[in-house]
């Protein structure tokens, strides 16, 4: 066998380093609950109802970045137009703002202060400390990880195959319901699984808008602050078992349609 | 049937300028010329698939130059088949029987034909992906014409091809515009595939027509020195024949085999021309003395021109040869090929 060079020991070792540093603080937490305090704290209707409304928020983001951000991804993947570049800079900001500034910056035209606000007052939605404020700020942050996953499987598809199904008679509507959408919705999947992770782990922005109803982080940053280390655990162990259950069984659906095909 | 008038076209750094045509219903045009030239986007502009800055588009006596692509009843075959890979050979075939108005019967009837017609039965139910180039092709053909359209555009239909599905696509091509009322408009950058379908073409170079008009006035009268390049590479000649002897101005040259009745034209590979400095005595049934007019360092080979009598003969040669022959402007030399390296149509 050809001797390595030392760089090639080099990359290996950083990889293992990498992986240590991710995995080994999640089997730790993942190991120090006891059973009984598994038990226990599922059984805890504060804890399932927080993770159910961390769950249901979360999907609701996902749900509205794919009615809105489909056509948007769609319209960036297919048409060049001037300042377009502007468009999916801004798309890309909520990544980049810090998370309770977005709750700041959401809080700051929700309230009595602003038009939009007073509007939405009058039709009788809150956003402080309330569901619909939770979704807004879960759509705010998650829907720029829908946005750019489904633009990249609308990239993927050649333009050819619209171009001969609209020569073919099909109009435009049609040929995205009969080619595009087809070809593309696997993206779309991963666009909601991503989106929906996102929203899932956000803690700065909610925990500004509403600390109550409790999200599952904030109902685990509580126990974290009044109880310590190890209540918190139980908590969170439950929280990313059921999300992961959650994405693996989406991911075993795509990949059982695709053997299908 | 088509016309094409005043029509510009401006996409980034790519202009189409002033296109005039016309052509005629049910004919075969050829659109050639050299890669980059604009043909693509010219098939494109009338199909609706790209946005034009001026001028008009008429097909059948009606100006469609805003109407959407699906208005235009004009199918188009790209040269990457574009079959839709979520559907089966049948369901790609089918598509477009959704929006077009026909008796179930009727198209029952058209489908089965064109089935026939490119022998596509036994693969019906299986995936695109698992099909060869000419396959692809042949579905691809079935898909636009199965709607009856005015006109079928075709960007290329036979380069990607291996050589031996080229003919019998060719060929496919043949019959079905001789037993439809179809208009075929085909791009292609190779004259002896032009030659052999259509009667006449357009000759394009950087977003513009160089010249239009028949295939035979094309190449015999070429208005530029462009267009005299572009058909003159391949050692096409138009001939007279005589059984398996063809008449090319004052040449005889031998053929392999009689030619049809309707072939007018030869055309020699510059590959399968054979060089000498002196006359030897071999199985090539064709040797002419001719004088070297022109050597053209290709990179990887050398490009020789000759001239036999009045006529211009293209060789190609490697570097070595060039130096074991000593050939340079000006020096005689003896041609040799195979009467089975010509092709006659």
């Amino acid at each position: 066998m050809v001797k390595k060079e030392p760089f090639f020991w080099v990359t290996v070792s950083c990889g293992v380093i990498i992986m240590a540093f991710i995995l080994l603080p999640l089997i730790q937490m993942l190991a120090a609950p006891s059973l009984t305090m598994l038990k226990e704290t599922i059984q805890d209707k504060n804890v399932v109802r927080s993770i159910w409304l961390s769950i249901y928020t979360a999907g609701l983001a996902a749900l509205i970045s794919f009615l809105f951000g489909t056509p948007l991804a769609y319209i960036l993947a297919r048409t060049n137009f001037r300042g377009k570049h502007l468009v999916e800079s801004i798309i890309d900001l909520p990544i980049a703002i810090p998370h309770p500034v977005v709750g700041i910056a959401i809080l700051s035209i929700a309230g009595k202060g602003h038009w939009l606000g007073q509007i939405l007052s009058e039709l009788g939605i809150r956003i402080m400390g309330s569901v619909t404020g939770i979704v807004v700020v879960l759509t705010f942050v998650g829907l720029p990880f829908y946005v750019n996953a489904v633009k990249n499987g609308f990239e993927s598809i050649p333009p050819r195959l619209e171009n001969v199904s609209r020569s073919l008679g099909a109009s435009m509507f049609s040929t995205f319901a009969r080619i595009t959408f087809p070809l593309a919705w696997r993206s779309m999947l991963i666009g909601i699984i991503m989106c929906s992770a996102r929203a899932l782990s956000e803690f700065g922005a909610v925990v500004i808008v509403a600390y109550h109803p409790m999200i599952a982080p904030v109902l685990l940053y509580e126990r974290f602050e009044s109880y310590g280390l190890k209540y918190s655990q139980p908590v969170a162990v439950w929280l990313i078992s059921i999300c992961l259950i959650l994405f693996l069984v989406l991911r075993l659906l795509t990949l059982h349609n695709r053997k299908e095909q | 049937m088509i016309s094409i008038q005043n029509l510009s076209i401006c996409l980034g750094e790519f202009h189409l300028q002033d296109i005039n045509m016309d052509i005629e219903k049910g004919s075969f045009f050829t659109l050639m010329g050299p890669t980059g030239a604009g043909k693509t986007v010219l098939l494109e502009a009338i199909a609706g698939l790209v946005p034009i800055h001026k001028g008009n588009i008429i097909l059948g006596g009606k100006n469609v130059t805003r109407l959407p692509p699906e208005k235009r009843g004009v199918g188009i075959v790209y040269q990457d088949y574009a079959l839709f890979p979520h559907l089966s050979v049948l369901a790609n075939i089918t598509y477009g029987l959704h929006y077009r108005k026909m008796k179930r019967k009727d198209a029952q009837e058209r489908l089965e034909q064109l089935i026939d017609e490119l022998n596509l039965s036994h693969l019906l139910k299986r995936l695109p992906t698992n099909l060869s180039g000419g396959e692809n092709q042949r579905v691809a053909l079935a898909r636009a014409l199965i709607v009856d359209p005015k006109v079928l555009l075709l960007d290329e239909p036979l380069s990607a091809l291996d050589p031996s599905f080229r003919e019998e696509i060719r060929k496919g091509l043949q019959r079905l515009h001789a037993q439809s009322d179809t208009t075929f408009l085909m791009v292609t950058h190779d004259f002896a595939e032009a030659l052999s379908l259509s009667d006449r073409a357009a000759i394009m170079n950087r977003g513009k027509i160089e010249q239009i008009g028949c295939m035979k006035d094309i190449f015999q009268k070429p208005n530029s020195t462009f267009v005299a390049d572009f058909v003159g590479m391949k050692n096409l000649f138009a001939a007279q024949f005589k059984d398996t002897r063809a008449t090319v101005d004052s040449l005889e040259i031998e053929l392999a085999r009689r030619p049809s009745k309707d072939h007018g034209y030869i055309a020699i590979r510059p590959e399968d021309i054979v060089l000498s400095k002196e006359p030897f005595s071999s199985s090539m049934r064709n040797a002419f003395r001719g004088v070297i007019t022109g050597v053209l360092d290709q990179g990887l080979y050398y490009e020789i021109d000759l001239m036999v009598n009045d006529i211009l003969f293209k060789s190609m040669i490697t570097k070595s040869s060039l130096f074991e022959l000593d050939i340079r402007d000006g020096s005689d030399i003896y041609l040799y090929f195979k009467s089975a390296a010509i092709h006659s149509f």
